[in-house]
């Protein structure tokens, strides 16, 4: 018993402290009260149970894109150690899926304080925190009746799947997609719901780059491509943060270090991916990749640089001699970068320098580099898209690689993201077929609550219909932060969701208390991963790989399976059968195993013995090469795009500049163009708020998941990144708590004071749990509080690095 | 068991991601404020404002590191009740019965190995691992490692496997105490005894180690 969250000795009857106890009232973390609970209600630490010790996989399934192995350690039915992949040898292809700091506290994670220990049901006002608690058979009922009555009044279209990604990778308890859950099988087979496109990450680089390359969603080369390439050119891309995994880690030095490849990183922060992979950093300021793409561009023009041949035989829109027929004249990318388009502005070194802080000689160099590196791998992280003008962005730096004609070749890419690689080829849990159409962006649901009336196809990007045709009135949200600490605009969103004559009903199904889990009107603990059986699928540049997830201890509390909670809930709105098909979740998992090894037979004969396995892996020796055959023969094979080739002037998106009706400041452009930034270095707002916000992912947390484990608080403490001479004007030192604020919020955190952020601009890493006082000022270096609710123009989409905000000494 | 071990570390590879930290906390139950393995960053470099565009020798890098099991431990001399010492295989060790948590050997440690555990109020550090060496198993950090910038083995093999670098930059001279460490540098690394950091010769992230 000594391996248990601390040295303390823990005893038959100790719990796990969930705060002070208040009469007949019980207080859990977040200022969470439940009203008929006692403290000997909270989660109690299991008791031993004999059954002697075990080392047994699982998995690590968050939202970083990656998936680490875990072998953890139990010793009585309690969690002893997490240890990670220690199998083969390690070798690039099959190499260990070695779990980073996140993945290791995974100890904590499941035995936190926070974990939601059993139904509850809202009492106070939504949003206040005060529940009581209630039976499991007393939550489905309420459940069944409020979901039957929302569809009967409502409609199935007022209902929603939130986006929620606190359980990823898995078949059967994933939360991610939504559509793929037990949720989304539940209402497929009630009649359906209200669908969202995009994710929080992607959103402006999921809608705005196909009109490039077509298709719903950009490829790129694999990582490990960079070993053939001359030169990688990483815009905002950051694999050593955002994926710091061992599966990827391994590819990304593969990747780098074969053939050495110089490595040129632009970002406005030194960001770690320079510090491992790095030969140069070019600091940009936040949302001007635009600027610079154009300016390179136009180097790359006035100098002959650009791959004439490439642009002839595969794009269109390039010069006014290709423009598709209707193109208004002079409205061509050249024209727009030569200063002969709408805004008679050259795109020079000069102008972009003004813009982005680089200097003009700087990026005269940059784009010869680019230009004569042949090949050259050049991607984008998704930073530089989540932001106002995430679209352009998108499209911007992907015009790099086809004015270089990079795309479709060994050692070139597209300008995205690299491929997320190969994976090995599981049955999943069916979810059968929305038969609802009308969907909505990840992100605007929060106005089809507020006012529904005003989203239309050409105001709110609406799909499958003209217009919403109802509120959404019942949300499901489970395994998702995603209601409020995820979402932005944390303030404003309290307004929204705290009046529950608009939605009627939040259900909350989650394991831990996260800050949006204040918002539910009925609050279930779902068991975490280490607490059901199931399998988690994942890949590589080179490898693809299943990971079985043992059952390691008894769920704690009154935790249960997502597949429980739904077969539940599934039998009180009257469609069990249909639903289960007369199986359990281990009969499900036994069932598509059987299916899996049809299509995968290396994989062990029975579900048994792959538990035993653990970690399933295939080495794939092919580099994938994004848009080949297009490439090799573009005529056989074109582009999904309404040409079949490269648009780089769109049609498509020219009428819709036309039709849609936009906020003020927003624009829709058929060539990728610079526009300003309502929120950046040249907004008037700077006289007020003067600092550029943007909100890296950090080592502590993947999103908001493990925002709550002692150990990663304590290697990696929550801190705001400002420059020394934005620190210096400010009186303010390093590790000195500071107030971050704008018109939309005020939080509080302590200041890393460091040369690694570019003047004007500060970084406050994402995902930290939203902590307000009685104040309602976060105490938490929460980011979304100053993050706002104005999606943009075509994705509608979340933008979330595009802040304004003042800094002072606390 | 192998004898008088050591630790490579490459800190060309390393991100600063701290999961050795963490593996080692786990394996050891340690509590809060007790870091038997520390990553490092030193960071620095000059802005300089034209106009409307910024000019900079900005750099960074990690180093990862618990006790060096030293060929000649300061901390081990420091101590008053012998409770540090050398044992037989060579890992650096405090007899936690004979500590009495004075922290001599923390003040003199160059490389603030030795941590003060304020629950039992003594000394702690870094074993090694010395139960996983005995099953033949790598220690914690280093099978942790996502970059595989950390090895071990016996110090005299590893210098043969590894070769010697120069020490950088904000790391002690190695002649203090000779460690069992071998760094292979960043790229971006500075030479032992740079003041470049934010902080001049002193570590950039104090508050995480």
């Amino acid at each position: 018993m000594s391996k248990v969250l601390s040295q303390k000795k823990i005893t038959r009857r100790d719990v796990i402290k969930g705060g002070s106890c208040v009469l007949a009232s019980l207080a859990l973390p977040f200022n969470i009260e439940v009203i008929n609970a006692h403290a000997e209600d909270i989660i109690k630490m299991p008791e031993p149970d004999g059954s002697g010790e075990k080392i047994l996989w699982n998995s690590c399934n968050v939202n970083c894109g990656s998936r680490c192995a875990l072998r953890v350690h139990v010793k009585d039915g309690i969690i002893t150690q997490i240890e990670t992949d220690n199998t083969g040898d390690d070798s690039y292809g099959l190499q260990q899926l070695r779990a980073c700091p996140r993945g290791r506290s995974m100890r904590q994670r499941i035995y936190a304080k926070e974990r939601i220990p059993y139904p509850m049901r809202r009492v106070g006002k939504r949003g206040e925190g005060k529940f009581e608690r209630i039976s499991w058979e007393e939550a489905y009922d309420e459940v069944g009746k409020r979901l039957q009555n929302a569809i009967d009044k409502y409609g199935n279209e007022s209902v929603y799947l939130n986006y929620g990604t606190g359980a990823l990778g898995s078949t059967m308890g994933r939360s991610w997609p939504p559509a793929q859950t037990p949720i989304a099988r539940l209402m497929n087979l009630k009649g359906g719901y209200l669908n969202h496109y995009s994710d929080y990450s992607t959103c402006q680089i999921t809608v705005g780059m196909p009109y490039l390359f077509g298709g719903g969603w950009v490829d790129g080369n694999s990582l490990s491509d960079i070993e053939n390439s001359k030169l990688a050119v990483f815009f905002g891309n950051n694999p050593s943060e955002t994926r710091m995994a061992g599966v990827k880690c391994k590819t990304l030095q593969h990747a780098r270090f074969t053939n050495n490849t110089r490595t040129i990183v632009i970002d406005p922060r030194y960001t770690d991916t320079v510090v491992s992979s790095g030969d140069e950093w070019i600091p940009i300021r936040p949302g001007t990749d635009t600027a610079l793409s154009a300016a390179l561009a136009y180097v790359m023009i006035k100098e002959d640089l650009i791959d004439k041949e490439f642009i002839e035989k595969y794009t269109i829109g390039y010069d006014e001699d290709t423009l598709p027929e209707g193109a208004e004249p002079n409205s061509s990318y050249k024209s727009y970068i030569m200063g002969l388009g709408a805004d008679k502005t050259p795109k020079t070194p000069q102008w972009a320098a003004e813009i982005t802080g680089i200097p003009p000689l700087r990026i005269e160099q940059l784009a010869r580099e680019i230009a004569q590196a042949k090949p050259c791998y050049i991607s984008q992280g998704w930073g530089p898209q989540r932001s106002v003008n995430g679209e352009n962005i998108s499209r911007a730096i992907g015009m790099l690689a086809v004015l270089t004609g990079n795309v479709g070749i060994a050692g070139g890419n597209t300008g995205a993201r690299e491929t997320s690689g190969y994976s090995v080829n599981m049955e999943r849990f069916p979810t059968f077929t929305n038969p609802i159409a009308t969907t909505i962006s990840c992100f605007n649901w929060y106005q089809a609550i507020d006012d529904y009336t005003k989203m239309t196809a050409e105001t709110a990007g609406v799909r499958g219909r003209d217009k919403l045709v109802t509120p959404i009135k019942f949300i499901w949200n489970y395994g998702s932060n995603c209601l409020t600490n995820q979402h932005g605009g944390i303030n404003q969103m309290n307004e929204i969701l705290g009046d529950d004559t608009k939605c009627e009903t939040i259900v909350v199904i989650d394991t831990t208390l996260t800050p949006s889990a204040r918002y539910a009107d009925i609050l279930l603990p779902s068991c975490s991963n280490l607490e059901e059986n199931d399998w988690s699928v994942a890949g590589d540049s080179n490898i693809g790989y299943v990971i079985f997830d043992n059952k390691c201890i008894e769920p704690l509390g009154e935790a249960r399976s997502i597949y429980d909670i739904c077969a539940e809930i599934a039998d009180r709105v009257g469609v069990k059968q249909e639903f289960t098909e007369g199986r359990t979740q281990y009969e499900w998992l036994e069932h598509l195993y059987e299916l899996s090894r049809k299509a995968e037979p290396g994989l062990p004969p029975t579900l048994e013995e792959a538990f035993k396995l653990g970690v399933y892996k295939k080495h794939f020796p092919q580099n994938h090469i994004a848009y080949e055959d297009f490439r090799k023969d573009p005529v056989a094979n074109p582009l999904a795009t309404p040409s079949g080739k490269i648009e780089i002037y769109s049609s498509t998106l020219a009428q819709m500049a036309k039709d849609w009706k936009l906020e003020e400041g927003q624009r829709i452009t058929a060539v990728a163009e610079h526009i300003e930034d309502p929120e950046g270095h040249n907004s008037p707002l700077r006289a007020t708020y003067p600092l550029q916000l943007i909100g890296h992912h950090y080592k502590q947390r993947t999103h908001s998941t493990y925002g709550n484990c002692p150990w990663l608080q304590e290697v990696a403490p929550q801190e705001l990144w400002i420059n020394p001479l934005d620190a210096k004007a400010r009186g303010i030192e390093h590790n000195e708590k500071v107030k971050v604020y704008n018109d939309r919020g005020v939080t509080y955190v302590n200041a890393k004071v460091t040369p690694r952020i570019i003047p004007g601009v500060v970084s406050l890493p994402e995902g930290a749990w939203h902590t307000p006082d009685e104040k309602g000022e976060d105490q938490n270096g929460c980011v979304n509080v100053l993050t706002k609710l104005q999606p943009t123009a075509l994705a509608k989409g979340n933008p979330h690095h595009t802040n304004l905000v003042q800094v002072e000494k606390a | 068991m192998i004898k008088n071990p050591g630790f490579y570390f490459n800190s060309e590879l390393c991100t600063g991601c701290k999961a050795c930290m963490i593996a080692c906390k786990d394996k050891h139950n340690l509590p809060q404020g007790v870091l038997w393995r520390r990553v490092i960053e030193y960071s620095g470099g000059e802005w300089s404002i034209k106009g409307n565009t910024f000019e900079q020798d900005v750099f960074a890098y990690y180093i990862s590191m618990s006790c060096n099991h030293c060929e000649n431990p300061l901390c081990t001399k420091a101590c008053p009740t012998k409770a540090m010492h050398k044992d037989e295989n060579g890992i650096v060790w405090v007899d936690q019965t004979r500590c009495v948590g004075c922290r001599y050997c923390e003040w003199n440690c160059p490389y603030g190995a030795p941590q003060f555990n304020a629950e039992i109020k003594r000394m702690s550090k870094c074993d090694f691992c010395r139960d996983n060496l005995e099953k033949g198993l790598p220690p914690a950090c280093v099978a942790a490692c996502p970059t595989r910038a950390l090895d071990f083995g016996e110090y005299e093999e590893l210098k043969k496997k590894y070769g010697e670098f120069e020490t950088v930059a904000p790391l002690p001279i190695s002649t203090l105490t000779n460690p069992h460490f071998i760094c292979h540098p960043n790229r971006h690394a500075k030479p032992q005894g740079s003041k470049a950091g934010i902080r001049g010769a002193s570590i950039s992230n104090p508050e995480e180690v």
